[in-house]
């Protein structure tokens, strides 16, 4: 170690401290420079800057991108809204600025506080938002006594408006400001700020990132009594990507009327392409009123409505397919042989298996019948029996090949995948064997098995277009908002039926039995000329309440759910749909005239309604001619 | 230990330019902060008193002990560090501090007096070659230096990682480096800074693009600058007088009693104020100088210099930013900045100036 006098004074070194000053003395001499410079030399400049006092920050926000139907009608808009917002560093006189603010804007000063407080941590001089849609009068009343209160700004932003209201208010949905815990999700370089809007519901929350556009911000000079003097720097908003959806106006529109008033939902898909045509569920909700600051009374109100008026029973409703079931049955039973065009099977009033009687929705029974008029008068004897036949785990495989059990990937959120019961599904989840009664419920579509509105018009029009399975489309193209090609949406294959061509115009054939031969649960429908192809369904609420169609005499809640499914025309689908009524009782009476009014909406009115049923062929192709049906 | 004819030599110069600059800082803050943060001024003021006593201790101690342990008192700073990774209070996505019940330490700072130690033993500890250093006589340092580095560039603390990198190299050119070694280094360091600008946070490469292009994002991180620019500027010569300055009050920065404490103070005193404070600093750069230059041995002289060139960085990267002529870079600016941790590295370092400085004669 280099003891305390080992070591001599350090000459080499020390020859280097007067470089060293040299270096000191420069780097002094520039600051001084420069501060003579700021100081002196642009004193004028910085002391103006300073004495106005001078820039304020206001973000601009970004219009979101428009959302249009397909045929380019828009649906959600953007329009001006007056904003009130506040730079505390401005305020003069508190107590007269608090006063004026609760005489002309209604705003209570313990929520300006509480404003100010949340926003802690801004950059100084940044307005902070107090109010929104602002009344004409209240804005009108602002600006005449804005120079009593200064550091209050008014301002244009763009604000969310939807067109048709309830109509898409499940589909399109609706914005609200961003709550904590989406913010402290979000990712930082997505840049949202508290008491930004972000899409909470529908496609405005699954299109969130395409159409929500960037934020700008405008700096803005003012006086000293903080009013704006000249805007000094703008950094325009970019608005976000519009959509164009696959949404037919018309069609969602007569779905909406068609089903107003009730509670349920209404999915129409174009069989060629899985687009989805319209999609309403009912009860609906205002997203006008939603997205501009809802009450919290008017919240409550709507979040504890029995009726889940929240929910998009399009995609979220579950429900038995009931008889909407049974065409899937007899494809699948086809398929596999265990019956056969030419296959009859007596079925009566009842059907008795393990001494219990199963009885059919019609009293006196349907004699002995064939697959085709088992479908077309919804027989319930029948498929017992088939059922029994194939079996539930055939049954089960069926119905997954038709989409069940799955979401269908549609892209909204919390959709859900409905349920295809098994021996193994029961024991897992109940720990109970399975007993074959219960395979008896399946084969009529009801017991366990559960359908969502959109899983069932999916699977109906893949029975329409002869087996291709589509995703359900909603968004057609998204323009983008750095001025790029637009993203344009093609049809996706989920995938393809597990039913023979012949085997899927069989049924096709049976159902368009249904509309237009005697004695089919929707024979009413054959006037409307629409060449309508589908099946009725009633899912059953309880047991307990005797069957009868006096529906009026059932109290509401007991009443059972209303089913329509099917397509049009006939013989070149062009449009497949499900209805369902909840609580509507047969689905023939309550279901099938929302079916019909959708698809008149979107086939228009036929030239010439043809007077009964049409001759077909025996074996016809998705476009072939009709044949005589064949009755038993 | 202490030695009445030590005393005699007492540097009062150096010191009153300390409390002089302390004085200066606790107004400043005090006039920065007196509206709507009456708290701060107060612990700026309990601070100085106890950073003085810090200071008194500092000039007591025979700074020989300081070489007897060097390296321990490297490792120790080292040991806070890791303590930081470990049991650290974030702020800001930053984790710099040490909780100690009744206040906070930033062991960050600490580390910029315990490098200069200890880089100071190992260069008196040895003959110096006499053709400069080359690059394995580097190695040593270079891992001194390296360790707390890399720790505080971790927590991050971009702003001290650079002081201590400035620090290293003036100590090193000071002892002198082979001519070819360094030649070699600073090639390797320019060829350097494009893979360096990939490690840096988008708020650090903000910073340095706003710098280069000051229009280009006046909203966001070019604000600072420009509120500081407006207060400075708008000072004039005379200033608008203490605590009726508008800019620095009306919080225009996040860090207006702390890194941007320097254009409070231009705005309230002007240009005359401005050059009093540069020229007390300057003062205190020389004094420290003047002691290295009077020291009576190797390793003293490495300590004054090493201190002095802590406080000369400081206040040139500091003032440079607050003026708008080098990016925004969170350094501190010494004893006038609020800043417990600083203050107590800053008086410490005083005072060892003062120390080596009295003991010239002590053979």
């Amino acid at each position: 170690m280099s003891g305390y006098f080992g070591d001599k004074e350090p000459v080499d070194l020390k020859r280097r401290v007067f470089a060293a000053m040299i270096i000191v003395g420069a780097a002094f001499f520039i600051l001084a420079v420069r501060l003579w410079l700021l100081q002196v030399k642009d004193y004028d400049r910085y002391a103006e800057l300073a004495q106005n006092n001078s820039i304020r920050l206001l973000r601009s926000t970004a219009p979101r991108g428009v959302i249009y139907s397909s045929g380019g009608f828009k649906i959600a808009d953007n329009r001006p809204g007056y904003e009130l917002y506040l730079v505390p560093e401005d305020v003069k006189d508190w107590d007269q600025t608090r006063q004026m603010l609760k005489r002309l804007v209604n705003i209570e000063p313990v929520d300006i506080d509480e404003k100010i407080k949340k926003a802690k941590g801004r950059p100084p001089f940044q307005a902070i938002k107090l109010k929104e849609e602002l009344t004409w009068e209240e804005t009108v009343k602002v600006e005449t006594y804005k120079f009593e209160m200064p550091g209050v700004i008014l301002e244009v932003s763009p604000k969310r408006l939807y067109i048709y209201g309830e109509a898409f208010a499940h589909l399109v949905g609706y914005l609200g400001e961003i709550n904590d815990k989406e913010l402290s999700e979000s990712k930082p370089e997505d840049r949202y700020n508290l008491g930004d809007y972000i899409g909470k519901y529908g496609l405005e929350k699954s299109l969130e990132t395409a159409i929500r556009g960037i934020d700008g911000g405008k700096e803005i000079e003012v006086d000293a009594l903080g009013r704006k003097i000249k805007l000094v720097n703008w950094l325009a908003p970019r608005p976000g990507g519009d959509v164009r959806l696959t949404i037919d106006l018309e069609t969602q529109m007569a779905a909406w009327e068609a089903l107003r008033g009730s509670v349920g939902a209404v999915v129409a898909i174009e069989p060629s392409s899985g687009r989805v045509l319209a999609m309403v569920s009912t009860p609906g909700f205002d997203p006008n009123q939603l997205s501009t600051g809802i009450s919290t009374e008017d919240w409550a109100a709507l979040i504890g409505n029995p009726l889940n008026i929240m929910n998009n029973r399009a995609i979220q409703g579950l429900y038995p397919p009931a008889s909407t079931f049974k065409p899937l049955h007899a494809a699948a039973a086809l398929e596999e042989g265990e019956v056969t065009p030419q296959t009859r099977i007596y079925s009566g009033p009842a059907f008795r298996y393990a001494n219990r009687s199963y009885r059919d929705w019609k009293p006196e029974g349907h004699g002995i019948i064939g697959v085709h008029r088992a479908i077309v008068e919804s027989s319930d004897t029948f498929f017992y029996q088939v059922g029994l036949k194939l079996g539930v785990d055939r049954l089960a495989m069926y119905a997954k090949g038709f989409g069940f059990g799955t979401r269908t990937g549609i892209g909204l959120a919390n959709e859900k995948s409905g349920l295809v019961p098994s021996p193994e599904w029961k024991q897992k989840t109940y720990g109970k064997r399975w007993y074959e009664g219960e395979t008896i419920s399946v084969s009529v579509g009801q017991g366990y098995m559960l359908v969502t509105p959109l899983q069932l018009a999916s699977a109906y029009a893949a029975i329409a277009n002869g087996g291709t399975l589509y995703q359900p489309q909603l968004v057609e193209e998204i323009t983008r908002q750095d001025g790029g090609p637009a993203q344009v949406f093609t049809p996706v294959a989920a995938g393809a039926l597990p039913i023979s061509f012949e085997n899927l115009a069989y049924v096709r054939e049976a159902l368009f039995g249904v509309v237009h031969e005697d004695g089919g649960t929707a024979h009413f429908l054959a006037a409307s000329g629409l060449k309508i192809a589908g099946k009725t369904g009633t899912a059953q609420v309880t047991k307990l309440i005797e069957r009868t169609k006096d529906v009026k005499s059932i109290q509401y809640k007991f009443r059972d759910h209303a089913w329509f499914a099917g397509f049009a025309p006939y013989d070149d689908p062009r449009i497949a749909v499900a209805v369902i009524v909840e609580h509507g009782g047969f689905g023939a009476s309550a279901a099938a005239p929302v079916a019909r009014a959708v698809i008149k909406a979107y086939l228009g009115e036929p030239p010439a309604a043809p007077q009964g049923p049409v001759p077909q062929e025996a074996t016809p192709g998705p476009a072939g001619d009709e044949k005589q049906p064949i009755s038993d | 230990m202490i030695d009445r004819r030590v005393l005699t030599h007492f540097d009062w110069p150096t010191f009153f330019v300390v409390l002089l600059l302390a004085a200066v800082g606790f107004a400043s803050v005090y006039s920065a902060t007196y509206t709507h943060m009456q708290t701060i001024y107060r612990k700026d003021f309990y601070w100085i008193l106890i950073g003085l006593g810090c200071l008194l201790a500092a000039v007591i101690i025979n700074y020989s002990l300081l070489e007897r342990f060097g390296y321990a008192l490297w490792g120790s700073s080292v040991g806070l560090l890791v303590m930081v990774v470990l049991l650290g209070r974030s702020t800001a996505g930053a984790k710099r501090w040490l909780s100690l019940g009744f206040f906070s330490l930033q062991p960050s700072e600490l580390a910029k007096l315990a490098l200069v130690v200890a880089l100071a033993k190992y260069y008196s500890d040895r003959p110096l070659p006499a053709r400069g250093l080359a690059l394995r006589d580097l190695a040593v340092p270079g891992l001194l230096l390296l360790v707390p580095f890399l720790f505080i560039v971790k927590q991050p603390d971009l702003g001290t990682a650079i002081i201590l990198w400035l620090i290293f190299w003036t100590m090193a050119i000071v002892v002198r480096i082979n001519k070819v070694t360094l030649t070699g280094l600073v090639i390797t360091f320019a060829g350097m800074i494009p893979v360096g600008w990939r490690f840096l946070k988008p708020y650090q490469k903000a910073r340095l693009l706003s710098f280069l292009y000051p229009g280009r994002d006046t909203l966001g991180s070019g604000y600072h600058v420009m509120q500081s620019k407006i207060a400075i500027g708008s000072g004039g010569l005379a200033g608008k007088g203490f605590m009726h300055g508008t800019q620095g009050k009306l919080m225009f920065l996040p860090e207006h009693h702390t890194d941007f404490i320097f254009a409070v103070l231009a705005e309230e005193w002007g240009l005359a104020g401005s050059f009093v404070v540069l020229g007390l600093f300057m003062a205190l750069i020389f004094s420290g100088l003047n002691a290295a230059n009077n020291a009576k041995d190797r390793f003293g002289f490495l300590v004054a210099l090493g201190i002095t060139s802590m406080f000369f960085w400081h206040v040139t990267i500091n003032l440079g930013m607050v003026c708008g002529v080098l990016p925004v870079v969170g350094v501190p600016l010494p004893f006038i900045s609020y800043g417990g941790s600083f203050l107590i590295t800053c008086m410490i370092g005083a005072g060892l100036l003062i120390n080596i400085m009295m003991r010239r004669y002590m053979f």
